[in-house]
């Protein structure tokens, strides 16, 4: 049983990344255009500064 | 950053005139969005332009000098139709943070609530002594500060109320967190068996989602009706010694002169000051006939002007003008209806107490027979977290935004949050002519009776004008497959018509009074050739596509439809006939729509009121429930519940049918969770309830009623 000290923490801290990587998601606004965006990746444009 | 920031429009009012938007209709693929972000990007003075495809809409930050005018032409040289959008009326920062906000809480009550249940799931299994203990001061560890956070929206909601001597929905929902928090805190000291952090995170995990999609489905109509209103860009060109200058309305002052070209709408009040032309009322007076216009005469802000440019003194504007005048009297009207309950509000009025009632007296019933507060207390707790207005919190939501989620797929915009209530208990449909069910456009009446020679000559002759008359003339006359005579010394007179010589003699198309003939009632022009008797060719509206099935539709559930129209007795009768509608009222006043809507309204009907124009603004906000096409005057749009997108009118018998199976939903998962709680509560005062129970039956009744919410057809 000894190894729960280590299997909760380190599930919460794995959760925690998921959780702070969506926060970054909305912090950064890419809900915004889910419908442009997912037709972006499909463009043949190549430019070395995607946009942002 | 910025340039995202400024797509979603929240920088417009921080940067002085803020970036020109543009909305696109019809872009709707990936060679779309570089195709234009390349042409605009290319356009001198342009710093940078990201089209959204989800909004539609194009973003160009820009040098003050370029004008917007200027960005559609290349635009439209790109192969694009584009119109400006005026970003004042865009105010989507607020709604838009508030929409973060929300999905921030439901993100960290997702996880905690997760976390949680996989601990108390161990819990369930049999953990006991210090592994029980400890799971259960993680699971405190995880859920306090989680719902501390993730529950605000419903601890000031509860607070607000209680302030105000009140109760509402978020009262119970915040104290059966708060207690079941508080027990469960007090159990987990005292090595207790029984914890409901996972109950208490769940629920308000729940919750939240159901606010969450109360709040997208009216961020959504509210940013579409914004965009609507965004769509009419104020503008007028003032006449600054002898000079046009494009100016915005609202920097127009009472003796300013401007000019209004033919096929422009008046932007304020005013009295012609200089030229001749015709204008058509139909938006404010639903009269079809188009009105002489000369020096002198007074015109209205939303009359549209038809043939010659006229230069108008402004008498006022903004605020002052008619159009305005309008919307005050709306404002008044609207009042009536916010005073309508919606079936949620009427259910958690007799939930809210109930519950109370019910939790208190099982604590207290249990204490008198035990003598034991924990217990008791315990058992108020769980049966606080059982009855969990899901239903009401979570079903409401789901059901409403598939309903209008499906409505708007058929092109109307639900903008009130009771209109699909309103809607369903809908019984009388009252029809409004010009404009409404017909396009406002006219249509010759029959081509076939009149001979090849007159025609040819009419085509002639109307080929040159932009009247619309004239227009609908020349169409008809190609249609019917004859080629126009070539008619020589052509000369529009604004305001009377065109004049030309065919073959040596002197032809004439225009207004009777011109030709010579006897004024009618209908919409007509005249053909006078030389030496024979004036023609007379009349005109009829254009019927709005879909007409015809609408009023079938809306027979065919069971609705009483009228026509109250401002336009001629015959016009109207005759229309009236072609769509079978028996029930005619013409050449009614403002005032006069709205008496026949409250005498149906104290008739004990529910009327909806379809109309388009400032004569049926009142009208439309006095009805139970109202919807104009989203060519309406923009004080109508902001009067009526639902606006057509589309020309086609047809969907509006699709409208009733969609919310009335919305309510049947609607009542039907009242009807689930009852009868969850039937089963559940008596558990729960009995003390049967244990955290896995409690756990069940939430997440069994959720996610019942957000499915049979998905059903709807």
């Amino acid at each position: 049983m000894e190894v729960l000290a280590f299997l909760i923490p380190i599930s919460l801290f794995l959760g925690g990344i998921g959780l702070a990587a969506f926060f970054w998601t909305i912090k950064t606004d890419q809900y915004d255009d889910p419908e442009g965006d997912s037709h972006r990746i499909l463009s043949s444009d190549y430019d070395d500064h995607p946009k942002e | 950053m910025a340039r995202r920031l400024a797509a979603s429009g929240a920088l417009a009012d921080v940067t002085g005139d803020g970036p020109l938007m543009l909305s696109l209709p019809d872009i709707r693929c990936a060679a779309c969005i570089s195709t234009v972000e390349r042409a605009l990007e290319a356009h001198p003075g342009v710093t940078s332009a990201r089209v959204n495809l989800t909004l539609k809409r194009a973003t160009v930050e820009a040098a003050p000098d370029v004008t917007p005018e200027a960005l559609i032409e290349t635009v439209a040289a790109a192969g694009y139709t584009a119109h400006e959008l005026d970003s004042s009326a865009l105010s989507s920062t607020a709604t838009d943070k508030q929409g973060r906000e929300l999905l921030m809480r439901l993100a960290v009550a997702g996880f905690a609530a997760m976390n949680v249940m996989l601990l108390s799931v161990a819990v369930w299994s049999g953990a006991a002594d210090a592994t029980r203990d400890l799971f259960h001061w993680i699971s405190a560890a995880i859920a306090i500060p989680a719902v501390s956070f993730a529950a605000q929206p419903f601890f000031r909601n509860a607070w607000a109320a209680l302030s105000r001597g009140r109760l509402n929905m978020d009262v119970p929902i915040t104290l059966a967190i708060l207690l079941a928090l508080g027990t469960s805190l007090y159990e987990t000291a005292h090595s207790g068996e029984h914890a409901y952090f996972d109950a208490a995170i769940s629920l308000t995990f729940f919750l939240l989602g159901g606010r969450y999609l109360d709040h997208r489905t009216r961020a959504i109509a509210r940013s579409a009706a914004e965009e609507l209103a965004a769509l009419e860009v104020p503008r007028a060109d003032k006449l600054v010694d002898g000079a046009e200058q494009s100016v915005n309305v609202s920097e127009l002052r009472p003796g300013d002169l401007i000019r209004v070209r033919p096929g422009g709408r008046m932007p304020v009040d005013g009295v012609i000051a200089e030229g001749v032309s015709e204008l058509d009322r139909s938006l404010l007076t639903g009269e079809t006939l188009p009105v002489f216009a000369e020096p002198g005469r007074e015109v209205s802000a939303g009359e549209v002007n038809l043939t010659g440019p006229l230069t108008v003194r402004v008498t006022a504007a903004g605020k002052d003008s008619s159009l305005h005048r309008m919307a005050d009297l709306v404002a008044m009207a609207e009042t009536t209806r916010n005073r309508y309950t919606s079936l949620a509000d009427r259910a958690a009025g007799l939930y809210a107490p109930g519950v109370h009632i019910l939790s208190f007296a099982a604590a207290v019933g249990w204490y008198l027979y035990t003598w034991d507060a924990r217990l008791a207390l315990n058992i108020a707790a769980a049966v606080l977290i059982i009855t969990c207005p899901c239903a009401l919190g979570l079903a409401v939501p789901a059901v409403t935004t598939a309903a209008s989620g499906r409505l708007f797929k058929k092109g109307m915009l639900i903008k009130s949050g009771t209109a699909l209530e309103r809607l369903a208990e809908v019984d009388t449909v009252v029809f409004d002519k010009t404009g409404t069910l017909t396009l406002g456009t006219p249509e010759v009446q029959g081509v076939g009776e009149y001979d090849a020679r007159t025609l040819a000559i009419v085509a002639g002759l109307s080929e040159a004008s932009s009247h619309p008359l004239s227009r609908a003339l020349s169409q008809a006359v190609a249609t019917a497959g004859v080629v126009a005579e070539p008619v020589g010394d052509l000369v529009e007179v604004p305001g009377y018509g065109t004049e030309g010589l065919w073959q040596g003699r002197r032809v004439r198309l225009g207004r009777a009074a011109w030709v010579g003939a006897a004024a009618s009632a209908e919409t007509s022009a005249w053909l006078l050739m030389e030496g024979e008797a004036p023609v007379r060719f009349s005109f009829a509206d254009r019927m709005r596509p879909g007409a015809e099935q609408a009023v079938q539709g809306l027979r065919q559930a069971g609705l009483t439809v009228l026509l109250i129209s401002g336009d001629s007795e015959p016009a109207v009768r005759a229309f009236a006939a072609r769509l079978g509608i028996e029930d005619v009222m013409a050449e009614a006043l403002p005032d006069d729509k709205v008496a026949r809507v409250n005498a149906l309204t104290a008739d004990g009907h529910r009327v909806l009121m379809v109309g388009d124009g400032l004569n049926d603004t009142a009208a439309l906000a006095a009805a139970h429930a109202s919807i104009s096409p989203a060519t309406a005057l923009d004080a109508a749009r902001v009067a009526s519940d639902i606006v057509l997108l589309g020309e086609d009118i047809g969907p509006i018998s699709a409208a009733v049918t969609t919310s009335r199976s919305a309510v049947r939903r609607i009542k039907e998962n009242f009807s689930i969770a009852t009868l969850y709680n039937f089963i559940a509560v008596p558990i729960a005062i009995a003390g049967f309830a244990t955290p896995l129970a409690a756990a069940l039956a939430m997440s069994a009744s959720s996610i019942t009623v957000s499915l049979n919410s998905l059903r709807l057809r």
